[in-house]
């Protein structure tokens, strides 16, 4: 069965005990994307200290990938700055168009911590789209976080 | 979470009507391997349907045999090529008991919605008075249901917003039908149409057109039904619907992609203005303005999609040897099995009739702690192919509060053997996400 490759134990675990789980304040920007070819759906809050990312908070609705991957990105982005998460980001990104290549696994590992098991979610086309939102949501919020406190300033 | 559904004691098997072995010979995919070498178990009908060799064959004679634009030069392989085209309209009119020039040719159901949409818009402007008869404009209603596939909803959507109309809409009942109890206040003296599904994709639902058409009727209202699940599945005749327009896409029904179906009755279709311009579908152009065909002509702008007509007349063809009522009495037999033993999973709500009363072969259902796409996965994994997500029918998933649902969809070769390995499969993602039956708190 090729199931167990997609659905790691990381990803079951923090599917069903997500971390950061919840709405909280303070936050700069709240953003709601959906997915519209399933209708998952995230809405997301970002609380910025400077350039330093103090707080993602989460609400959605979506199948094991989404509500995972958001969780696994919640414990990757706390405390660093927007630059770098976006860093981190771009690596998921290329984790996720790996299409199941373990050398591109094995480079990010280090980087991207218990991300690195949506390696085999990389192998369904339509799946990568679900470990995907949250990450293009925090991209979304931190953009919009950043041009807040800037004009705040 | 209160069970209302008991379980049956053991489903019933009745024999069924189509001959599966021998209808699964007649489609090359069938004997194809999925994820690893499984069999193909394909529930997906709803969203396409699978082409038995007739149809292929069809489409593929046309291109080696009489290859050309029909209507339009004067050789002898545009004579063939109008000649198999205009057959095949004949055929396909006769499927759904309506003459040929009432038969117009579209790239599917969506666009043959949208071409009456906008028919009815660009009706408040044509110069020609002939064509302002059904013209939509404000203080017009539209009236819609909230079971429509996204194809039957966002046209009149637009077309309202374009002309100032409203759209109104019948509701759902909880147990997955159309709610008629404000159908005299909905549709109303102001109503211009009113747009509803014969076959919920969704719901497997089979609405009482008869009451709306009639309602319809003593307003002076036009009615479009949308038979892109019907008339794959049940024997539709246009003189019993009593409607306007009937739309279908050739896909759904063992027929090519890239081509559908709008019928409308010959004097609504004839006080319509075109939604498409240009070739094909002129009388006399002149640099200050021109006039156009007759329908269908007037509606079939730019050389056809030829080959695929060809191979949706040997789609219908085919059809009508298995005959419709044999296939409509075929799914509903392994509906009846498959909602028995779906229902009697713990933790399964099927969204839509428990029973087979008034309902196609659509089942949509939830999986109590697994969500459709985890559903969809563990199906696919063991080579089921099912549809997941809101099926281009977001309100529908919205009106019963669940995020998505899986569904199956049945069509001619489907067996029992199909349904069993659904059912297992669904099981087998109770099992693995850790809410088996067994291992529920
Ligand atoms: C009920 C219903 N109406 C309309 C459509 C649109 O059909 P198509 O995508 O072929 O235009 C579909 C299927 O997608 C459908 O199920």
């Amino acid at each position: 069965m090729q199931l167990q490759s997609m659905y790691q134990d990381i990803i079951l675990d923090h599917y069903r005990n997500p971390h950061g789980r919840g709405l909280r304040d303070p936050f700069e920007a709240e953003v709601h994307h959906v997915n519209p070819t399933c209708g998952d759906e995230v809405t997301l809050r970002v609380h910025l200290e400077g350039e330093t990312i103090a707080d993602v908070s989460y609400e959605g609705m979506g199948c094991s990938i989404s509500q995972a991957s958001v969780s696994a990105m919640y414990d990757l982005v706390i405390g660093k700055s927007v630059t770098e998460a976006m860093h981190t980001g771009e690596q998921f990104m290329t984790l996720m168009q790996s299409k199941g290549n373990a050398t591109v696994a094995e480079e990010l590992e280090d980087d991207l911590e218990d991300a690195v098991a949506f390696a085999g979610v990389s192998k369904y086309p339509a799946r990568v789209k679900c470990a995907l939102m949250s990450w293009m949501a925090l991209k979304d919020a931190s953009a919009r976080a950043l041009s807040t406190t800037n004009e705040a300033n | 979470m209160t069970e209302t559904v008991s379980r049956p004691v053991g489903a019933r098997q009745v024999p069924l009507p189509l001959d599966v072995e021998a209808i699964r010979a007649d489609f090359p995919i069938l004997s194809r391997t999925v994820r690893d070498g499984k069999r193909l178990v394909y529930l997906d009908s709803g969203a396409t349907s699978q082409k038995p060799t007739s149809v292929l064959d069809a489409e593929r004679w046309f291109y080696e045999n009489v290859n050309a634009a029909p209507h339009r030069g004067a050789h002898q392989l545009a004579e063939e090529a109008t000649a198999a085209y205009e057959a095949a309209r004949t055929t396909i009119g006769a499927f759904i008991g309506a003459p040929e020039n009432e038969v117009v040719f579209t790239r599917n159901s969506t666009e043959a919605i949208n071409l009456v949409a906008y028919a009815l818009s660009n009706a408040a402007t044509a110069k020609e008075p002939e064509f302002r008869r059904y013209a939509v404009g404000q203080g017009d209603e539209i009236v819609v249901t909230e079971m429509e596939h996204h194809a039957n909803l966002l046209p009149w959507q637009q077309l309202c917003e374009r002309t100032g109309a409203t759209l109104r809409w019948l509701g759902l009942t909880d147990d997955g039908r159309l709610d008629l109890s404000d159908l005299a206040t909905v549709v109303n003296e102001r109503t211009k149409l009113v747009a509803v599904t014969q076959q919920s994709n969704i719901l497997g639902t089979i609405n009482p057109l008869g009451d709306i058409v009639a309602r319809a009727r003593e307003v002076g209202a036009l009615v479009l039904v949308d038979g892109a699940q019907s008339v794959p599945h049940q024997r539709v005749d246009v003189t019993e619907l009593g409607a306007d327009f009937l739309v279908f896409s050739g896909h759904k029904m063992l027929g090519p992609t890239g081509v559908g179906v709008l019928w409308g009755r010959y004097d609504v279709l004839d006080a319509l203005p075109p939604f498409l311009t240009g070739g094909s579908m002129i009388e006399v152009v002149r640099m200050e303005g021109s006039t156009f065909m007759p329908p269908p002509q007037r509606f079939e702008a730019g050389v056809p999609m030829t080959a695929q007509v060809i191979g949706l007349a040997a789609a219908a063809e085919y059809l009508q040897r298995l005959g419709m009522d044999a296939v409509q009495a075929h799914e509903e037999a392994l509906t009846e099995y498959a909602l028995a033993e779906l229902q009697a999973i713990p933790g399964v709500t099927v969204i839509g009739p428990p029973d087979t009363v008034a309902r196609g072969g659509a089942i949509s259902f939830t999986v109590e702690g697994v969500h459709p796409h985890d559903v969809g996965q563990v199906l696919d994994d063991l080579g089921i192919a099912v549809r997941v997500g809101h099926h281009c029918a977001w309100p529908v998933v919205r009106r019963y509060g669940v995020p998505a649902t899986t569904r199956a969809t049945f069509y001619v070769h489907t067996g029992y053997d199909d349904v069993d390995a659904l059912v297992e499969g669904v099981r087998e993602a109770q099992r693995f996400f850790g809410v088996a039956p067994s291992e529920v708190k």
